[in-house]
């Protein structure tokens, strides 16, 4: 036990998107509710976005504009100086997929909502078997 | 060992395939159709007829089509057993084909251009079988024609044809997926090949107790030579009509998987392998069993088919019994007795339809004093039941013999023991059949005294195999020479 | 160099954009443009392929960018195999659901058109892609559109089955995305080619365990891998037939084909097979998965849900294959990518001609249909041949080599599920021949030998002649299986 704290502190940012991670799959799993399933399914996806972002950060590091012009005197860069800013890319068309799942999902739910009325898995269920 | 590369095999193959779609495109006029069959069936046998000479001049004929993988191809041999087969195959297609025009339009039956078509696929798949040149074409072959069978047997569409066809199935598939596909993967596992060889593939691959096992995959894997306990879709099979188990469960069907059990004895496993572990025992025991109490079942038989498919169960397992004695001359026998049952199993065959066709009865208590109403047809049923007994002057007493000299020449008495009590056997569930259809007092007769046989397209067939097992006594060159070139081939390789 | 590789890929995406405007001036427009764009692909790829076997490996940097900067389209002779593949699937698909799409969606065809070709798109930038990333967006471009299409399907039940489908897909695109993202906390890159070449170093880490693990769990859930599958039988059963036709054969099968590249590509045998023991696990998993996925067929009362477990049984046959360790497991599986797509195909086809005909696929509906549908059933009866693995049909081949491959690596009992699922496979399809054949109406048989003409109602001709097609291809390609090993799958795992 002596050794686990540390090793939680040092890596904060990894127990944080873990936790995160699985609070979204307890809400996919276990709520009743399809809207807050699919709010659990972003807290997922969200939580996978954090952990890129936070792959990419260095400390004292700032943003990686490059302030001195390509013919200026000071023509050396140095990586350090900057987080790195792939994943911070990436995780842009992370986000669109994401807000595209989500768009698709909530349509969903609005049909489902139209055709039975109700949101609840265990009464949608209690439906369908009946028809 | 000269090769012959010809695509003679394939057009073979080919041919009855081809003639499918004109079949179908020929549906509604029954007369065109028929005629297409005749044609296909006669071009076939004179294909496989040109290739006799030189198989008898001890050549091979070989094709390779596709590659599949090393030592694994899909390609065709035609060798002296090969040709036997296919002779006999092909040779009786034809009769058959006339027969089923006179049993299938006696009958007035339903769907009969499917009818033509499978069978004509089923022939082609015989054909191919015949003609392989290792286990996986055999196995190719062997399944098309379980396939194309069952629409076959399944013919009438009812609840039995039904039952009969799921037996089928069962047994048929069941066991060559469950059992030959994974001992053929195996030997391909441990050799490497798959070619039919005359000494074998394996060079010491295998231990006795593996080796065993393998055998027994296959020889009960190939589930169509009615080897109990894997024999009861035969008789269940006999709902299909009559042409159907005239050629395909006397002949086709049924001696592709005796044939293949002689194969893979003779090819894959090879004789000195298995005198080596002293297998052939094994096999020949196993076919004992099967020819002793099929001929007992076949007494209690009262439904003539019935009676005929558990005499095939018996006659097929002289041809294991033969080939597992691994002597030349019981090699001979058993080979040889693939012609001879052939033609008088089909004899019998035809017999029980011509009844059919013209009296409708099926059980043979209802066939007290038949002879006096069909003559012809009680006659060749006479020569039919002599051949399968083994009686001079029939063709089946060629092929018992040299079975009966293989015994000896093993040294083996019970098997030559099982083989005489079987003929006797034989006789009892023959004979009274004949002694009831025209020794009969009046009041018994179940028939009135005029002549009446089946439409002459039924009895015209029954009529010229019955001549020719009668004629295979006296001249029983072409399949004897080919059966012991065969058994040279292998012996001698 | 000229542009071909990459056509494959915007050529339909083009026609996607181009076919979703046309919607607005004319409806009708959108089917021919889906139709040019998905040929002119299909011919690209048919060039990729010839040119790959012909000179070997095609690089196309896109926009020029070279690798690792740029994301690179890295084409061997498995990816345009697996190109060829989809594009001609998708292709033959869409000529034959002209009529089913008119049936079924025909309020909403334009909108079909656009969504079915950027699906396509996905799969085969998915199949082309040589970058990590860009091949998990593109699988996400399927998954969504597939989303999408199961939700067009029966109106009472697919809402729900493409909802849960969204929740087990996101769940398994965000493991792999995890996984990449800790690959590349490891190596700093994202090409395949330039990831593995830094992994050599790697071996033993613990990061790239995590990685691997993450990746195959990932796609794992993506391929329906059991017990992973609980959401495909829903999806693929209730989504429209036009649909079900090209997601059945080909999304699986490209999952599987990711697991490959990434066994092969990224991560390498050495590491996979020398390095983790994870192997005999994995294959013992698949057995499972086999057995599985046969005997909840044997369950089922409906055909398409029936033939949605077959699927997830022949996911165990690639799987297993694939992590056997050896060359012949992984031919097996290669090859029964290839064969397993177009047996599928080639099911669906023919189920969707009886789907056109009688609206409800129940087992007991289906009574008569050989007198009815002749032509249809003779497919459907190639591609059940094919999928119990009856020579000379394409799907024994690939077992031939698969339980080869079982045999050499000693797995038996790997080697015993495929025999068993094949004689489970029979009894399934026997079963549904028999209902197709046989008469149960009882009046027939009181008229005793009485069988009535039925008559011939048959599907369009379209969909017959590309049902037959395919169909006729399992055999050639069953045939063939010698050449296509030879020239396609050894030169490729050289």
């Amino acid at each position: 036990m002596t050794d686990l704290l540390p090793l939680i502190v040092a890596k904060y940012n990894y127990w944080l998107y873990v936790i995160l991670m699985m609070i979204g799959l307890y809400a996919m799993i276990a709520k009743n509710n399809l809207i807050k399933k699919v709010v659990g399914m972003n807290i997922f996806q969200t939580a996978i976005i954090l952990f890129y972002l936070s792959i990419g950060y260095k400390k004292d590091a700032t943003l990686p504009i490059v302030e001195v012009g390509h013919e200026g005197q000071e023509a050396v860069v140095r990586a350090l100086d900057y987080i790195n800013p792939l994943p911070h890319v990436l995780m842009l068309t992370a986000i669109v997929v994401s807000v595209a799942t989500f768009g698709v999902a909530m349509a969903l739910a609005v049909r489902i909502y139209q055709r039975y009325q109700t949101l609840e898995e265990d009464e949608l269920r209690m439906r369908l078997s009946e028809e | 060992m000269e090769t012959i590369i010809s695509i003679k095999p394939l057009l073979a193959v080919l041919v009855s395939l081809l003639v499918i779609p004109v079949l179908v495109s020929s549906s509604d006029k029954p007369n065109v159709r028929e005629s297409w069959t005749f044609i296909a069936g006669i071009i076939k046998f004179l294909i496989v007829l040109s290739m006799l000479p030189a198989v008898l001049q001890g050549k091979q004929i070989v094709l390779t089509l596709f590659k599949i993988a090393p030592g694994a191809d899909i390609a065709f041999r035609v060798d002296a057993l090969g040709m036997l087969f296919a002779l006999v195959a092909s040779s009786l297609y034809i009769i058959t084909s006339m027969y089923s025009i006179g049993y299938m339009r006696g009958l007035k039956e339903h769907g009969q251009t499917r009818f033509a078509c499978f069978f004509a696929l089923a022939i082609s798949a015989t054909i191919g079988a015949a003609f392989s040149a290792n286990l996986l074409t055999l196995y190719l072959f062997y399944e098309v024609l379980s396939l194309a069978t069952y629409p076959l047997v399944a013919h009438h569409q009812d609840a039995k044809s039904k039952r009969a066809g799921r037996r089928y199935l069962i047994f048929i598939l069941g066991t060559s997926i469950g059992l030959v596909l994974p001992a053929m993967l195996y030997c391909y596992h441990a050799t490497g090949t798959l070619e039919f060889a005359s000494g074998g593939i394996f060079t010491g691959q295998l231990s006795k107790p593996a080796a065993t096992v393998l055998l027994l995959m296959f020889v009960f894997g190939f589930a169509k030579s009615g080897l109990m306990p894997f024999h009861s879709w035969l008789p269940a099979a006999m709902v299909a009509p009559t042409p159907v188990s005239a050629l395909l469960h006397a002949v086709a069907v049924v001696k592709v998987g005796v044939f293949s059990i002689i194969r893979v004895i003779t090819g894959i496993f090879g004789v000195h392998f298995l005198l080596s572990f002293n297998l052939g025992a094994l096999v020949a025991g196993i076919a004992s069993v099967t020819i002793i109490i099929s001929s007992c079942i076949a007494l209690t038989q009262d439904e003539f088919k019935r009676r005929l498919a558990y005499s095939t169960i018996g006659q097929l397992s002289y041809i294991v019994l033969g080939v597992a004695l691994l002597t030349p001359k019981g090699m001979t026998g058993g080979m040889l007795h693939i012609a001879m049952h052939a033609f008088g199993k089909i004899t019998l065959f035809f017999c029980a339809g011509a009844i059919f066709v013209a009296t409708g009865k099926k059980y043979i208590s209802q066939m007290v004093g038949i002879g006096k109403r069909m003559p012809v047809t009680m006659m060749a049923f006479l020569i039919g039941s002599m051949s399968i007994i083994g009686l001079p002057p029939t063709g089946g007493f060629i092929s018992k013999w040299y079975l009966v000299l293989g015994t000896l020449e093993g040294d083996q008495m019970i098997l030559l023991f099982v083989l005489l009590s079987s003929s006797l056997l034989n006789a009892a569930y023959f004979m009274p059949v004949f002694y009831k259809a025209f020794f009969c007092t009046e009041e018994e007769s179940m028939f009135e005294d005029k002549i009446e046989e089946a439409p002459m397209m039924c009895v015209i067939p029954l009529v010229i195999t019955a001549l020719i097992s009668f004629a295979l006594f006296f001249v029983p060159q072409p399949f004897l020479n080919l059966a012991q070139l065969a058994v040279k081939g292998i012996l001698g390789g | 160099m000229d542009n071909y590789p990459v056509l494959i890929v915007v050529t339909p995406l083009l026609a996607a954009l181009f076919a979703g405007l046309a919607a607005w001036i004319e409806e009708r427009l959108s089917y021919p443009i889906a139709l040019i764009g998905l040929a002119i692909s299909t011919f690209s790829a048919f060039k990729v392929l010839m040119r790959v076997i012909a000179s070997g490996t095609i690089q196309y940097r896109m926009a020029g960018w070279a690798p690792p900067i740029g994301i690179e389209y890295r084409i061997d002779l498995l990816n345009a195999m697996v190109l060829m593949l989809v594009s001609s699937v998708a292709f033959l698909n869409l000529i034959a659901s002209y009529k089913s799409v008119e049936q079924e969606t025909n309020d909403r065809a334009a909108s079909f058109y656009t969504v079915y070709l950027l699906f396509v798109v996905g799969l085969l930038g998915v199949t082309a892609t040589g970058d990590l990333f860009n091949l998990y967006v593109l699988i996400e471009i399927t998954s969504l559109t597939s989303y999408a299409m199961v939700a067009l399907g029966d109106r009472d039940r697919a809402p729900l089955a493409s909802l849960n489908y969204i929740f087990i897909g996101v769940i398994g695109a965000s493991f792999y995305l995890l996984g990449v993202g800790y690959l590349y906390m490891q190596t700093g890159s994202l090409n395949m080619a330039d990831v593995s070449r830094i992994l050599q170093s790697h071996q033993g880490s613990s990061i790239v365990l995590t990685a691997f693990i993450l990746c195959m769990i990932g796609l794992w859930i993506k391929m329906a891998f059991f017990p992973l599958h609980v959401w495909l039988p829903n999806a693929y059963s209730y989504s429209p037939v036009a649909f079900s036709r090209v997601v059945a054969p080909l999304m699986t099968k490209v999952m599987i084909y990711i697991m490959i590249r990434l066994m092969i590509t990224v991560f390498g045998y050495d590491y996979i097979f020398k390095t983790l023991h994870l192997s005999s696990a994995v294959v013992w998993l698949a057995t499972i998965a086999i057995l599985a996925g046969a005997i909840m067929a044997l369950a089922q009362k409906n055909l398409k849900k029936m033939l949605t477990y077959i699927i997830i049984c022949e996911i165990g046959y690639m799987v297993g294959g694939a992590w056997m360790g050896n060359q012949l497991g992984m031919t097996g599986a290669i090859l029964h990518i290839l064969n397993d797509a177009l047996m599928t195909f080639a099911m669906f086809l023919a189920v969707g001609n009886i789907v056109y005909k009688i609206k409800d696929v129940d087992l007991s509906n289906l009574t008569g249909l050989f007198g009815k549908m002749p032509w249809t059933m003779a497919g459907l009866v190639l591609a059940a041949f094919s999928i119990i693995g009856v020579p000379p049909t394409c799907g024994f081949f690939s077992k031939w080599y698969l339980i080869l491959a079982a045999f050499e690596k000693g797995a038996y009992q790997f080697a015993a599920a495929l025999i068993i699922s094949s004689l489970i496979c029979a009894v399934l399809f026997f079963r549904v021949f028999e209902i197709c054949f046989f008469n149960t109406d009882s009046k027939d048989h009181e008229h005793g030998n009485g069988h009535p003409q039925i008559k011939i109602e048959e599907a369009p001709v379209s969909m017959l002649i590309i049902s037959g097609l395919v169909s006729l291809s399992l055999i050639v390609v069953g045939l063939f299986s010698g050449t296509i090993v030879n020239t396609i799958i050894l030169p490729f795992l050289k």
